[in-house]
């Protein structure tokens, strides 16, 4: 068994002549929770798609031992878009129970994955007529099906209140516990505070790939918000150097 | 293989089932041809012979047109609202898709076309000499071929807006070349010609035929088979389409 589930070298995703991904080098231990961090239009979205196997893209990036994208990692990938990517014309349990099917797992699956994100009430609600949080805890619920060793959640926490969001978070860390790996992309700054290791993107490029302990160390803050900034701040002074 | 019966079937029972929370839509499919074969009847109230002529070619591609629109923006929604991502990420075979998608619209074609051909041939008085199965059967090829391309061209189509044109712009040229508005031999060499590479020509031909002669002839099982080419390459066409990966 390795203890890496992510690991890239030189990985560069191109769209057109724009560079979205540059030349990042990242490991991503098993039964961590990393957090994906990085201002909007950062290349979040597209490192994450890199990884679950649905984006070209050149240097080496392996995945719980096999090449990104791989066929056998299919099975083994828990996924959540940023917008809920269910059908809102069929209700919770019949999302549900059609993609237990195609990842071979079973009404049990899904009446514990319902519970797990607390929708057991509204399992024979249409999707399309639950609140936004709602409709996105269904998606993640989704992604729990069959158990996949590596979870990547893109702003799993959007639009859900301080309570809910906290709850989902503690079974993030239990989840991690069991052994499995998650990569959470956020901007909510408190919740990156409850990740071991974070990866901080900007513009394509990793300012911090390291402990969240290490990271407050090094930048002399107390909150991950002021680390951020920092952080941002020494790169772009970094940059205007170069330029002059 | 059990797993791709299973999730082939999987995906069939969930678009019915999306589709038995659209009632409307439903109810659309199965009443409009027949409304539509009404009018025609009614139209040509007085002229048995042209309805003969006309009502057979268009139990074609009534279901034809309807199928290809439902399944083309069925599969664009499906493309744009994330969920074709979510699936190109799972296990389930590109093919398993697309067969599941073709079940789904195909069964309701299958419905669609009893409907219109029991109307027809005992409400209409539509007057056949060969036999009704055919007519049936070729009705539900012809919208298993719309089921097809509706897959196919909404891979080339970004936007609800684009898909729907594409009614207009690949459906009605096969429309005015198929040899109901003018026979084949009358129209230029060059139209004629390209006439026999489109598919609702060889089911309308089909069609017709079918009226006219009590036994199933050797052309009309041709343009059967012919149809059903095209169906099966219009599959084949829109697995490919269906991209794992992006650039």
């Amino acid at each position: 068994m390795t203890n890496i589930a992510i690991s890239a070298k030189g990985l560069i995703v191109k769209k057109g002549k724009q560079c979205i991904l540059n030349e990042l080098d990242f490991v991503v231990k098993s039964g961590t929770v990393t957090g994906l961090i990085g201002p909007s239009g950062s290349g979040k979205t597209t490192l994450m798609r890199s990884i679950i196997g649905v984006q070209k893209c050149k240097g080496e990036l392996s995945v719980l031992g096999n090449p990104a994208g791989h066929k056998s990692l299919r099975k083994s990938i828990g996924y959540v878009t940023q917008s809920p990517a269910v059908y809102p014309d069929l209700t919770v349990q019949q999302n549900l129970r059609y993609f237990a099917t195609l990842v071979r797992s079973d009404k049990m699956d899904v009446k514990r994955v319902i519970d797990t994100v607390r929708l057991t009430d509204q399992r024979n609600q249409v999707a399309g007529s639950l609140s936004g949080g709602q409709m996105a805890r269904v998606s993640l619920a989704v992604a729990l099906l069959g158990r996949p060793e590596l979870l990547v959640l893109d702003e799993p926490t959007v639009g859900l209140d301080p309570v809910l969001r906290n709850e989902l978070w503690d079974l993030f860390a239990e989840l991690a516990s069991e052994g499995r790996t998650l990569l959470i992309s956020s901007h909510v700054m408190d919740e990156a505070a409850r990740c071991e290791n974070l990866l901080l993107l900007r513009d394509g490029k990793l300012l911090w790939k390291d402990s969240l302990k290490k990271l407050l160390a090094a930048t002399k803050k107390n909150d991950v918000g002021g680390a951020f900034v920092t952080m941002i701040n020494a790169a772009e002074k970094a940059e205007k150097m170069g330029k002059k | 293989m059990k797993y791709h019966i299973k999730a082939t079937f999987g995906t069939t029972l969930r678009i019915l089932r999306q589709l038995s929370h659209d009632h409307r839509t439903v109810a659309m499919i199965f009443l409009v041809p027949i409304i539509l074969l009404s009018l025609l009847r009614w139209m040509y109230d007085d002229n048995q012979m042209i309805f003969n002529l006309i009502a057979p070619a268009l139990l074609g591609i009534f279901p034809f047109v309807i199928m290809f629109i439902i399944t083309s923006i069925t599969t664009l929604r499906e493309r744009t609202g994330g969920t074709m991502e979510r699936l190109m990420a799972l296990p389930i075979g590109r093919l398993d898709l697309v067969l599941g998608y073709m079940l789904a619209f195909g069964l309701l074609a299958i419905i669609q076309a009893v409907l219109a051909s029991a109307v027809l041939l005992w409400g209409l008085g539509l007057e056949i000499e060969g036999p009704a199965w055919f007519l049936l059967t070729m009705a539900v090829a012809d919208a298993l071929l719309g089921t097809a391309l509706g897959v196919f061209v909404s891979a080339f189509a970004r936007t609800e807006f684009q898909a729907v044109q594409f009614m207009p712009a690949l459906i009605f040229p096969q429309f005015l070349l198929c040899g109901l508005i003018l026979p084949l031999n009358q129209l230029p060499d060059i139209l004629e010609a390209t006439a026999y590479f489109l598919p609702l020509t060889y089911a309308v031909e089909a069609l017709q035929t079918v009226v006219s002669n009590t036994e199933v002839t050797g052309e009309a099982w041709r343009d059967l088979f012919v149809v059903l080419c095209f169906a099966v390459g219009a599959v084949l066409l829109g697995a490919l389409t269906l991209r794992r990966r992006t650039k």
